[in-house]
């Protein structure tokens, strides 16, 4: 085991300094000028020159990647052109919320998807069947931000039960887990959750059912077996791949919904996002997305390493 | 039976949510007003906003103010500049570049320290004087351009400072109004404690600790802020213009850069006033008692011609065909439901520097026609023009469908109109380009909106040939010599009266030339609690809120 988590933990080093790479080449090539946010179109050439030297975009790309990268591994990701502050502290400010909303996310979601699953498949074919793979399929299909405008319609506008954007109260500067806060929390974590709850409901669905065909549940129960027992076997066979589907998942909500978190204003790594995009703000978004993708990459490794302890046939692969 | 203790249960709770959400407001009276912007983060805080003017608004004029200032007073009259931290100001007879500005006494800033000469030379350097230790590169690019010829600020004595110029420019009290004047003492104190490997870095930090606790000499003081969340203010009680103390006791600010987010937000009580609300939820708005407001803006959505060699806008009886061919009102009143004012120039009646053209921006499609067959199309023979835009942007309202309309009213005057559409952020860098360049993409006319406040951003940067690329935004290479003799003669005209008089006769010019294909002008759409009184929409980007009230 302590072999393949070293093995795992170098494939990952390459991986990194690929994804730092492309994140920065990236938003190099598109076109544009990165220095939009500060200097206006109308702007002297002099003036033009003078802002790009002391940002350090009249270098060479290379050598602003390396000096970048060297940066980067002493944990500074600069400063963001728009509002001067460290880029390092607002992404994970950022990312410290839409880790906050995909934690509860990810409660409802998964939570909802492993009973939606397991009943259908123990009840396949059945229209209690049809019904959780209705919501699975609608999870899955319906828009996110349309889903959060619904939501936002019926239980802000209407029935003013809980607030339409942001992300605590007036006067509140950190998050706190308390329903002054929660209450901001509830209907972007509900929109959130819906795309995991039906992935979810689908895998659990399709593994618990292909387990319970399977001849050994036959033998289990010929044998006397107690329907827990049945169950925790199914549960048990179906955990490494319900895992990895849950981890992937959780990774995307980790890496923020720029929809979602922009539809509520919650302040998360999508919400960065989107204004370090619109801003063009290049330190901001190249540290965005570095960090989103690190996060991506470990989480990726920590859900392998996971896969492995619990099932020892895929150290052997 | 379970049906009625739920729903005994949820009344109770209901009763203590309501009773709990009543009290403070009950213990205390502070009058709190909620704001929903467009933007997505809290515009930059310690003296030059970021976001254009929208960081003005909100985070400029609120917490500063400059030497100048604009009117805001009336929804009527075209909002002029008015003393502000200076009360007069004269240029030097002898040297145009020299100007002589009388500083208002007993202004101080929100930490208690005087306003004086110091802070204005202090203030200027921040952002002219690179080896000043108070120079910050962040704030430059968003002063600096909207001043272009200030070169230097000296003091005379406490109460007099002398402010010096590249090149004669009466232009300066109108850029003076960007120039916000952060408290040097305070920003001391920061560099003072700042810890740093050298004086950059230390100023950097100072900057950085002063945007978190920020002091100007405004009607509103910094009281917290959390960045990309929410900025408090509370109203300044000693200010020196009394008659602009606030009258609600903290306004908070918060960005909601998704107009139906915003829109929610007011229809669900969180804020008391949004900017620009969803178009399509303004009669829903209207239904339930929400106040709308809108005014003309010196803002201008065009068409910029390119003249170089070739373009079929070198034809002046195409350019004013086109003018011609457009139903403004047509736009106005349908795809953009009311919020637009027509535009016949980049200023309209009523406004100092409008001045009298005698080429009549209006719809006439017949005159349109004809002018079009004298310059050999029509029917059988359309003339293709190709317009690069963008699919949304700061200030470009609605540009897809406005252009979409644009092209099918210019196929009935025998234009056939191609669309460019690129990202907005790469549109306004190839603004910068030029129509030479291939990032032009063949295109002969680009569709980037304007702000109008001062004369330089108005006129002078698309009329003076000198203005061309790379130096400013002439794009379309415009050189026509009437046009630099007054941009010369307005520049050199100090009376303020003469000089108005000089820009007016400038911009009918260049409405008689059909400079443009104007089309609008945007009018800051804001909607509001029917709780919120004393509004008063001017003719500005910006907006006083010390008259407004909240019940």
């Amino acid at each position: 085991m302590l072999a393949y988590t070293a093995r795992r933990i170098v494939y990952v080093i390459p991986i990194v300094i690929s994804v730092a790479l492309v994140c920065f080449l990236l938003v190099h090539i598109t076109p544009g000028d990165p220095l939009v946010a500060v200097l206006p179109a109308d702007a002297s050439q002099e003036l033009a020159a003078q802002l790009r030297a002391a940002y350090g975009f009249d270098r060479p790309l290379p050598v602003q990647f390396g000096l970048w990268l060297l940066r980067a591994l002493h944990g500074d990701l600069g400063n963001s052109i728009a509002t001067g502050r460290p880029v390092l502290a607002e992404v994970m400010r950022a990312v410290g919320n839409t880790v906050t909303l995909a934690i509860a996310a990810a409660i409802i979601g998964f939570t909802m998807g492993i009973l939606l699953g397991l009943i259908a498949g123990y009840f396949r074919e059945t229209w209690i069947d049809k019904v959780a793979t209705s919501f699975a399929i609608a999870g899955v299909a319906v828009p996110h931000y349309w889903l959060g405008m619904l939501l936002v319609i019926i239980f802000s506008v209407e029935l003013n039960w809980l607030p339409a954007v942001g992300a605590g109260p007036n006067g509140s500067n950190s998050w706190a887990w308390d329903w002054a806060h929660l209450k901001y929390l509830v209907l972007p974590a509900i929109t959130t959750s819906v795309i995991p709850m039906g992935i979810v409901t689908r895998t659990v669905r399709a593994l618990s059912g292909d387990i319970l065909s399977q001849d050994f549940v036959e033998a289990l129960r010929a044998k006397g077996l107690h329907e827990r027992g049945v169950f925790r076997h199914v549960v048990k066979n179906a955990a490494p791949t319900a895992l990895a589907v849950m981890g992937l998942q959780l990774g995307y909500m980790l890496g923020g919904s720029i929809l979602i978190e922009t539809v509520f204003s919650w302040p998360g790594s999508g919400f960065l996002l989107n204004s370090a995009i619109f801003q063009r703000d290049l330190p901001l978004l190249q540290g965005t997305i570095l960090v989103l993708a690190l996060f991506f990459v470990f989480l990726n490794l920590l859900v392998d390493i996971a896969q492995a302890a619990i099932d020892p046939r895929i150290k052997r692969g | 039976m379970l049906i009625r203790i739920t729903t005994r249960a949820a009344l109770i709770a209901a009763l203590a949510l309501t009773t709990a959400a009543a009290w403070p407001r009950v213990a205390s009276a502070e009058t709190v007003l909620r704001i929903g912007m467009t933007a997505a983060d809290i515009p930059r805080t310690l003296g030059q906003p970021d976001q254009g003017f929208e960081g003005n608004r909100f985070t400029g004029v609120t917490m500063y103010d400059a030497l100048t200032g604009w009117d805001l007073s009336s929804a009527d009259k075209a909002s002029v500049v008015i003393p502000g931290l200076a009360t007069e100001w004269k240029v030097d007879d002898a040297d145009k570049t020299k100007w002589m500005f009388k500083l208002r006494p007993g202004v101080t800033f929100h930490d208690g320290t005087p306003f004086n000469a110091d802070a204005v030379v202090w203030n200027v350097e921040k952002v002219l004087k690179q080896d000043a230790p108070q120079f910050d590169a962040s704030q430059v690019g968003v002063t600096a351009s909207r001043m272009p010829t200030l070169a230097s600020a000296r003091k005379i004595d406490d109460m007099t400072v002398e402010l010096t110029t590249k090149e004669p420019d009466s232009f300066l009290p109108i850029n003076l109004t960007n120039l916000f004047m952060a408290s040097p003492a305070k920003w001391q104190h920061f560099y003072d404690k700042a810890e740093g490997a050298d004086a950059k870095a230390k100023s950097q930090a100072a900057w950085a600790a002063f945007a978190k606790d920020a002091a100007g000499t405004g009607p509103w003081k910094m009281a917290s802020f959390t960045p990309r969340e929410r900025l408090e203010l509370v109203k300044n009680a000693d200010y020196w213009d009394k008659a602009r103390v606030p009258k609600i006791d903290k306004m908070v600010l918060l960005p909601m850069p998704e107009a139906n987010a915003r829109t929610a937000a007011l229809l669900s009580g969180q804020v008391d006033w949004i900017e620009a609300p969803a178009p399509d939820a303004l009669p829903e708005l209207k239904q339930r008692g929400f106040k709308l407001y809108a005014n003309e803006q010196p803002h201008v959505w065009p068409w910029q011609f390119s003249r170089i060699e070739g373009s079929p806008w070198n034809d002046i009886r195409v350019r004013k065909a086109a003018n011609l061919c457009i139903d403004r009102e047509g736009l106005k009143d349908g795809l953009l439901a009311g919020l637009m004012v027509p535009a016949t120039g980049t200023f309209e009646p009523g406004h100092p520097w409008r001045g009298k053209p005698s080429f009549e921006i209006k719809y006439d499609k017949p005159a349109a026609q004809k002018l079009m067959q004298e310059a050999g199309f029509g029917p059988n023979k359309k003339l293709t023009v190709k317009v690069q835009t963008s699919a949304s942007g700061s200030g470009q309202m609605q540009p897809l469908p406005m252009n979409e309309y644009l092209q099918q009213a210019l196929a009935e005057c025998y234009f056939d109109v191609q669309l460019d559409v690129i990202e907005w952020n790469t549109l306004f860098t190839n603004w910068r380009r030029g129509a030479k360049d291939p990032s032009a993409n063949g295109s002969n006319a680009t569709n980037v909106t304007y702000a109008a406040m001062d004369p330089f951003f108005a006129l002078v940067r698309f009329l003076q040939s000198g203005m061309a690329p790379p130096v400013s935004n002439n794009w379309g290479f415009i050189n026509n010599p009437k046009f630099d003799e007054l941009v010369k003669k307005a520049r050199q005209t100090f009376d303020p009266a003469a000089r108005d008089a000089a820009l007016a006769e400038l911009h009918a010019a260049s409405v008689d030339d059909a400079a443009f294909l104007y089309v609008a002008h945007d009018v800051g759409p804001r909607a509001m609690s029917p709780k919120v009184t004393g509004v008063i929409q001017p003719k500005s980007w910006f907006i006083d809120f010390s008259p407004i009230s909240i019940q």
